[in-house]
Order: structure tokens, then C-alpha cells, then sequence
């Protein structure tokens, strides 16, 4: 049967977007070290209502690790200390009796804090929405297997494909960067034959925009390390290169308006 | 009275090719005239809206979550079917149709079940071309594998993550659309009213999540994709925020709820460890490939797994049914491991769960090929237990997962509200009683791309013209009277226990008596039960602070309330429906071997039941279902 952890929570309470912050200790007693993090604030959430006091407000959703909804800095490091692991799936046998836990929403310019540990990462979609995809109208697709696909391509572009949006890459980056991001739709998508006709077209719209709302890359690689799905900075090399080379493939001819 | 199903005339195979080209048409300059809300932004509100705005439509979707990918689709694991018969190993569109309608158990439309396997096909092919990163082979062609016990190779995949990778196709299909002005985006925007006048859909009334905002859209249609009701377990498979409130409220105004009782348990997930657990996670179907399942033989068995002898297992499947062995459908496992934990030979610290043992496929395939092909799920399972399945048995048990019934929809996907359409899981759907693996993807999209976008054009064709009701129109202000009187209500009441307290009561009470074995006594209590719990809710349930800013308690307490109206039903429509069928396992109605008995003289039927009002019970309409292609039989997996 499971041992119970008497942990101390630091949490960052923030009533509204406007509003200011601050954070707020909490015991959490008796917390059985099978459940997950996230059952972990569950019921210290149903303490707080039990007392009269408004629960903590944090994002979730499917529990699985794959929707990309949760995220919290955890002493510190987005979606805490284990590797590869979004905050829904560190349970909290990692932890130990005693341990004082800080918990902050995610730390970004581009994502504002809605409330408590909430915030807005809206800008993420913009960057999708400016040429994250292969313009395919329905119904006009040949037959799937009309265009093989190397295997080793296939491959790589479903490791990059595999990220699940959550901004963890965005809240350790010293510089609130989103290039793990942004890069690693743009490797799915630029890798893949389907995706050649918009390629440099979708690599400039995709970069600049990602520019306006994010800061910008300098290798720190503190993105790989708190990715829960590991993805590899090498994307954002090639990200780079196909940048460089939209600048020249989209560029006007003189005399173009 | 039901509306008539809408089903063509026809051979089976040209119903919906006659329909395509019977159904009216709206001039492609036209379709920018009109406006369609689509609620939900899973795979089939995502596929639905890209495909309508492409068409020219102007559509606006609205999503709880903080960005469209977060829907629950995304959380699908093993694959997709379709009838490509890549694998040349005899599949077609026809076996398709044959394998869901008998999967189903003969509680299926038979038409709907046949369309869906025509555009099986297509689907892919659309994905494809969306760069969707299926698996291939050296060649660099598609990849397949036999998934949930079928007799082809017809299940495309993306690694263990095949609903996230057809989610994002969909999503950047519709945000293609959001970029070109054609998609007007609402997220964190909760439906909670229909709006309807003069008996037609006119729009919805939604909370702004973050602001607590309430507000009127208007439109010439209403889609609802809004996915399935599991989470009234409380303990489900499904996201925390799953939820029914869409489906209710348009079912309160006067769309049929459809087969509530049909409801998928999953066999393969992990069982639950203590009180405090808040969800149920799936471990893939695809596991049942390579890994055995048993108990051990005695109830007291206290040695560990790798030391009990092979004469001391059980491995009850196997046993059982000797030709599909641990490839049994879902409900046929799921109720299998009921019935042994329910004798005492459950494992783990709460006995609750069987194991599913790769130790032989490792003696096998060696370690490796089983990371492989299972390394991400095994890593899950480690994260979650803390206990490494390499080493050692995983414990697996079965839990919600999927609902077949829905909201009921004609052949045009069209509830018993004219302009209300409900696609994908929303609807009572072309499962029958039971869901096959890797087919609620192929749904999902099937609505979205293929058929709604048709079929919706025969809804709006006459309406050329008319403007969509203004939002200050006396239905819409009632409707926004209504939602905020609910929220002040969930705001006074000031009692002592949480929502999440009485939804976690609740699913107590759902789990037991409409779970995997439904009995009469345990149904009638269950309504009496559920009310009683009911009242106390409303009686003595706290929500804290204010409704205008971000309050998940409000959120939470409106969807439990419409939860107690929906398992009320789903008892009723359990005991209403005295046979067993897929999902549906009546005590009363077994074969001397155990197996579910159906009653096709009385229940080859669909049951779709009528709201009135709180104090009054549904009635219930039938649509009889009549096969003409695959004769129903009892199904046999031995």
C-alpha cells in the first residue's frame, strides 16, 4: 500500500489577469505517494473548500499526458523535475516527507496569467494559423499510398509532430522563446513530400510570427529539457536553415510590388 | 413521434451515392449567406468546420478548452480503420460494414454503418494528404495492423498517439480556415443553452470561462460535436472535462436522447488505486496482441506473479474462448474480468484488477521488439504504478470509455430538432451496442468531412434569405435569463460539500447498479438512489466565489447537475431494455454459457426517449431496425 507524504505548497495566487499576485502556503497532509501531482492539488483543492476559501485554480484536462492543457513551474522547472514527463504524469512517490513544494503558472511575457496558476497561450494557435498546416481541402486527396514516404522521414517528422502545444519549451527558456515549437510543426510539415509546395512560404509566415509575440533563441537548450515529449533542438536548426532560404525563395523580384 | 430516419432507397451500396445526388444543393456563391455554429472542436467539430468553411460556408466554433487541440479526441491511441485492403488479405468496404454492424450486435442503422465504411477510404487518403505522420514500412507505404480482434489488417496508426496526430490534421485544416477569416474562433467558451424558435435550432447561449460572460450566437444551423456522457462514472478514460451539458440542453429542448444505456467499457486500463484517484487511464487495446491474461486459479493466492506456476493460472480468455483467445471484442473481456475479480481472483493491493502477463511474448520477440512496440505505454504504466511491466505483470482492469448512445440523429446526421445536427460520439452513432476498436476515429471523421457537409446543404437550401434570428430576440434573452439564474443559483445555495464530492458519489451509484451487469433491483434502486442524491445536491452543494472570472466550480457544478439527469435515464432505458446486447448486459438475459442474450423479436430496435420536464419522465419513441443485409445472429467468439 502507499505511504503518505505532510508536504508544505508555496502557490502563486492571482486573482485575475490584472490583478497582483502573491503566493500563498499551504500544508498538504496525508497525501498518498501513488496519486499523481494533480490529485495531489485535487484534494488540497477540497480542503480549501471545506474551510470557506476558493480553490486553486490550475490547468488540466486529460490526465494522460497528450492534451497539453496542464503545466506549472515546479520548484522552479516547467512541469517539475522528472524528464519527459508532463505535470499530470509525475506522481508523487518522487517527492518525499517534508519537501516543500513552490508551484508558479507558466513564466512568459506572451502568456499572461488568467488567474492563479492559468494563463493565455493563445499566441501558440497564431503561429499555427499563420502556416502550421498542408493546404488540403477535403475531397481532393489522391490515393494515400500514391506517394511513399521513406520510413526514416515518416519517423522523424512523427518525433516532431509528437508535441503536444503545452509551452513548457516557451516558460524554461531564458528568453520565453517559442522556437522548439514553432520548429518542431515546421520539421512535421517541411519534411514530408505533402508539405514541399508551402514550405518556405509557411516557414517565413510561421517565423515572423512567432517573432512578434516571443522572444528570440540563444541555445540555451533549457527547452529540450522540459519537454515532456523530449523533442530534440536539432529542429531548430533546420528551422533556421529553411528560414534563411525563405528569405530568398519569397523574396520579390525588383520591380515587383 | 420519431421523425422518419431519412434512410434512401435503394441497394445498400448505392444509398448514399443516390442521396448525394438527390439531396438539395446550395450555389457555391450562396453558401457565404449562411452561418453555421458548430459546437466542439474534437475530430468531427474540427473535420466539420474546415470542410464547411472550404465549402464557402461561414461557420463559428466555440471549444471550452484554451486552444481547439486540447478536445479529448486527442488522447486516442491505437488507430483508424478503413477498408483499403492494403494488406491484400480480403478486407473491403462490404467486410467492414459486416464486421461493425455484427460488432455492434445487431443495434445498428444499417445504412449509416455502410456509408461509414464507404468513406473509410477517403479518410485516409484526406489525412494523408494533410501530412498526418502514419506509420510506414521501408517502402515507404502505409502501414497496417490488425487491431481489437479483426480478421484483416485494416487499422492505420501513428504510433500509440493516432488521435492526437488526426486531431492536429483537422485542427490545422480549420485554423487554415481561422487565418483565411472563414473560422471565427471562440475558445474557453461554454455552451449552455440551445436556443430554438418555432420548433427550429436558432443558436446557442454561451459562459466565457475566463470573463464569466454570457452571450447569444446566432446561426442557420447548430452542430453539435460534443462527444460522449462516460465521465457520468465519474471514473472514466475520459478527460476531466468531458462532459454532457451540450447534449443535455438540447436534449431538454426537445431533441431524443438515443440508447443512454449503451455505454463501452474498455477492458485494458489500469485499475484504480484509492479514493483520491480522479480518472482512469487506457492502456491500448493493441497490448492484447502480445501479452496473456490470467488470475491465478485460487482467490488466495498470496505468491508473486512470477512464481506461480503455469497449473496455478488461470487464463480465463484463452480458456474460454479458444479461436479468439485474448483478442475477445471489448465487452466480451471487459465483462470476463468482472466476473473473475468479482470471485475473488482479482490481483494487486485491491484485488481489482487481472494481469496481463508479456512475459511469454519477451521469452518470444526478445525485450526489444517489445519496447518497441509498446516502450511508450509500458513507460505510462511504469509512471503511474511505479512498477516496471518488463519485470513484472501489468495490472489491468476494466473501465469507461466510450458511450454509443447520443443524441438521435437521422441518415443526415440531423436530431429531432430541425437545424440541430450531433456528429461523432455525440450521436447515438453507427456502434450499435458495441464499439470496435479503432472505429470512433473513423467516425468522428467520416461526420466531419463526409457527410455532415452534404447533408447539411438540404437543411439550408430553402432557408436562401433569411437572416439568422437576431440575438435580441425574446428566445435568446429567456435562454440567457435561464443560464445566469442557473449560475446565481449554484452561487446561493452556500451548502457544505463540493461538486466533485457529489459527482464522485454519483459514479459510485452508476458504476454499481448501470455498470458492466445490470440487474432490475439494482436499476430501480439506482433511480431512486440518484434522485435522492440529486436533491441533496441541489440542497447542500457549495460553490465558491463569483461568476465573473475564471471559477471552475461553477463549471463543474452545472455539468454534474445535467450528469444526475442522464444517469436517471440511463437507468430507465436499462431497464426498459430487457435483453443484453453488446455493452448492455441484463442479468436476466444470458445463455446457459453466460453470454449476452438478445431479444430480437421485441428489441431489434432503437430507443429514443422524449424530454417533457423535470418532474416527468421521458417517453420513449422506437425506430425499428431492420436488416436486410447481415442477419442477425448470436455472436460467437469461441
Amino acid at each position: 500500500m502507499s505511504t503518505k507524504l505532510n508536504l508544505t505548497l508555496s502557490v502563486w495566487r492571482q486573482p485575475g489577469p490584472e490583478a497582483r499576485g502573491q503566493f500563498v502556503t499551504y500544508p498538504a497532509n496525508g497525501i498518498p505517494d501513488d496519486a499523481s501531482f494533480l490529485e495531489m492539488l485535487d484534494m488540497v483543492n477540497e480542503q480549501l473548500i471545506e474551510q470557506g476559501e476558493l480553490p486553486i485554480e490550475f490547468p488540466h484536462d486529460c490526465r494522460e499526458g497528450i492534451c497539453g492543457t496542464c503545466g506549472v513551474m515546479i520548484n522552479g522547472r516547467a512541469h517539475g523535475q522528472e524528464r519527459g514527463t508532463a505535470t499530470c504524469q509525475l506522481h508523487m512517490r518522487k517527492f518525499s516527507d517534508g519537501d516543500t513544494i513552490v508551484i508558479e503558472p507558466w513564466r512568459a511575457a506572451a502568456f499572461p496569467v488568467v488567474r492563479d496558476l492559468v494563463v493565455d497561450r493563445s499566441p501558440l494557435d497564431k503561429i499555427i494559423e499563420a502556416g502550421g498546416f498542408i493546404s488540403a481541402p477535403t475531397g481532393t486527396a489522391p490515393d494515400a499510398n500514391e506517394i511513399p514516404v521513406p520510413k526514416e522521414v515518416a519517423d522523424s517528422a512523427m518525433d516532431a509532430a509528437a508535441c503536444i502545444g503545452c509551452g513548457a519549451c516557451v516558460a524554461a527558456c531564458p528568453n520565453s522563446a517559442a522556437q522548439l515549437f514553432t520548429s518542431a510543426k515546421l520539421w512535421h510539415l517541411n519534411s514530408l513530400p505533402q508539405g514541399q509546395a508551402e514550405r518556405f512560404r509557411r516557414t517565413e509566415a510561421m517565423v515572423e510570427t512567432m517573432e512578434s509575440f516571443f522572444g528570440s533563441c540563444t541555445n540555451h537548450g533549457e527547452c529540450t529539457e522540459a519537454c515532456p515529449k523530449e523533442i530534440s533542438q536539432d529542429f531548430i536548426a533546420y528551422m533556421n536553415r529553411d528560414y534563411m532560404k525563405s528569405l530568398v525563395y519569397n523574396r520579390r523580384l525588383a520591380g515587383q510590388r | 413521434m420519431l421523425p422518419d430516419s431519412n434512410v434512401p432507397e435503394g441497394p445498400m451500396a448505392d444509398k448514399w451515392e443516390n442521396h448525394k445526388f438527390n439531396i438539395k444543393l446550395v450555389n457555391p456563391a450562396n453558401k457565404r449567406r449562411f452561418t453555421v455554429l458548430v459546437v466542439g472542436s474534437g475530430l468531427a467539430g474540427s473535420s466539420a468546420a474546415a470542410t464547411l468553411a472550404e465549402l464557402g460556408y461561414n461557420v463559428e466554433v466555440f471549444t471550452f478548452h484554451d486552444s481547439p487541440r486540447r478536445a479529448h479526441s486527442i488522447s486516442a491511441q491505437g488507430g483508424i480503420n478503413a477498408a483499403k485492403n492494403y494488406r491484400n488479405d480480403g478486407d473491403s468496404v462490404y467486410r467492414l460494414f459486416y464486421d461493425t454492424v455484427k460488432g455492434g450486435d445487431f443495434r445498428s442503422r444499417e445504412a449509416n454503418v455502410h456509408r461509414l465504411a464507404e468513406v473509410s477510404v477517403d479518410i485516409i487518403d484526406q489525412c494523408t494528404a494533410q501530412g498526418v505522420p502514419f506509420a510506414r514500412e521501408y517502402g515507404g507505404l502505409l502501414d497496417n495492423r490488425s487491431f481489437g480482434g479483426a480478421q484483416v489488417s485494416r487499422t492505420f496508426y501513428a504510433r500509440g498517439q493516432t488521435g492526437q496526430q488526426l486531431l492536429l490534421g483537422a485542427y490545422q485544416q480549420m485554423m487554415r480556415q481561422v487565418g483565411e477569416g472563414k473560422v471565427k474562433l471562440h475558445t474557453r467558451m461554454e455552451m449552455l443553452e440551445l436556443v430554438t424558435k418555432d420548433g427550429e435550432a436558432k443558436g446557442i447561449v454561451c459562459r466565457n470561462l475566463t470573463t464569466g460572460e454570457i452571450t447569444s450566437h446566432a446561426g442557420h444551423a447548430v452542430v453539435l460535436a460534443t462527444g460522449g456522457y462516460g465521465n457520468v462514472f465519474y471514473l472514466s478514460t475520459n478527460a476531466m472535462a468531458c462532459n454532457a451539458t451540450a447534449a443535455w440542453r438540447a436534449h431538454r429542448n426537445g431533441a431524443y436522447f438515443a440508447n443512454p444505456c449503451y455505454t463501452q467499457i474498455h477492458p485494458t486500463c489500469i485499475p484504480a488505486s484509492d479514493e483520491f484517484q480522479s480518472k482512469l487511464t487506457l492502456m491500448s487495446e493493441s497490448l492484447r496482441n502480445d501479452g496473456r491474461i490470467w488470475v491465478p486459479r485460487d482467490p488466495d493466492e498470496t505468491r508473486p506473479a512470477d512464481q506461480i506456476p503455469e497449473s496455478d493460472r488461470y487464463y480465463y480468455l484463452e480458456e474460454k474462448y479458444p479461436s479468439f483467445g485474448n483478442l475477445v471484442p471489448r465487452d466480451v473481456a471487459s465483462r470476463n474480468a468482472k466476473t473473475v475479480v468479482d470471485q475473488g481472483q482479482g490481483v494487486g493491493p485491491l484485488k481489482n484488477g487481472v494481469y496481463l502477463d508479456f512475459a511469454d511474448a519477451i521469452n518470444r520477440d526478445g525485450k526489444d521488439k517489445i519496447e518497441e512496440r509498446y516502450g511508450n505505454l509500458f513507460q505510462m504504466y511504469e509512471r503511474i504504478t511505479g512498477e516496471d511491466p518488463y519485470a513484472v505483470p501489468m495490472r489491468i482492469y476494466p473501465a469507461t470509455h466510450y458511450t454509443m448512445g447520443g443524441l438521435w440523429v437521422d441518415y443526415n446526421l440531423m436530431t429531432t430538432i430541425p437545424g440541430l445536427y450531433a456528429a461523432g460520439e455525440a450521436n447515438f452513432s453507427d456502434h450499435g451496442a458495441n464499439r470496435l476498436g479503432a472505429s470512433a476515429l473513423m467516425q468522428g471523421l467520416a461526420d466531419g468531412y463526409f457527410v455532415l457537409p452534404y447533408t447539411i446543404g438540404d437543411y439550408l437550401a430553402p432557408k436562401l434569405g433569411e437572416e439568422p434570428l437576431s440575438v435580441d430576440d425574446p428566445a435568446f434573452i429567456q435562454a440567457e435569463a435561464d443560464v445566469q439564474g442557473r449560475i446565481q443559483r449554484f452561487l446561493s445555495i452556500g451548502g457544505t460539500r463540493s461538486p466533485e464530492h457529489f459527482h464522485r458519489e454519483l459514479g459510485k451509484l452508476v458504476w454499481e447498479h448501470i455498470g458492466m451487469a445490470r440487474d432490475r433491483n439494482g436499476l430501480e434502486k439506482a433511480i431512486t438512489e440518484i434522485r435522492a442524491l440529486r436533491d441533496e445536491f441541489w440542497a447542500d452543494v457549495r460553490v465558491l466565489g463569483e461568476s465573473e472570472t475564471l471559477n471552475s466550480s461553477i463549471e463543474k457544478a452545472g455539468r454534474v447537475a445535467d450528469f444526475f439527469e442522464l444517469a436517471e435515464l440511463m437507468a430507465r432505458d436499462a431497464l426498459d431494455r430487457e435483453e443484453s446486447c453488446g455493452g448492455h448486459f441484463r442479468v436476466e438475459s444470458q445463455t446457459e454459457e453466460g453470454e449476452a442474450k438478445r431479444d430480437d423479436v421485441n428489441f431489434a430496435n432503437v430507443s429514443a426517449w422524449e424530454w417533457h420536464d423535470e418532474n416527468t419522465a421521458q417517453t420513449k419513441h422506437i425506430e425499428q431496425l431492420d436488416f436486410v443485409e447481415v442477419k442477425p445472429t448470436q455472436r460467437s467468439y469461441k
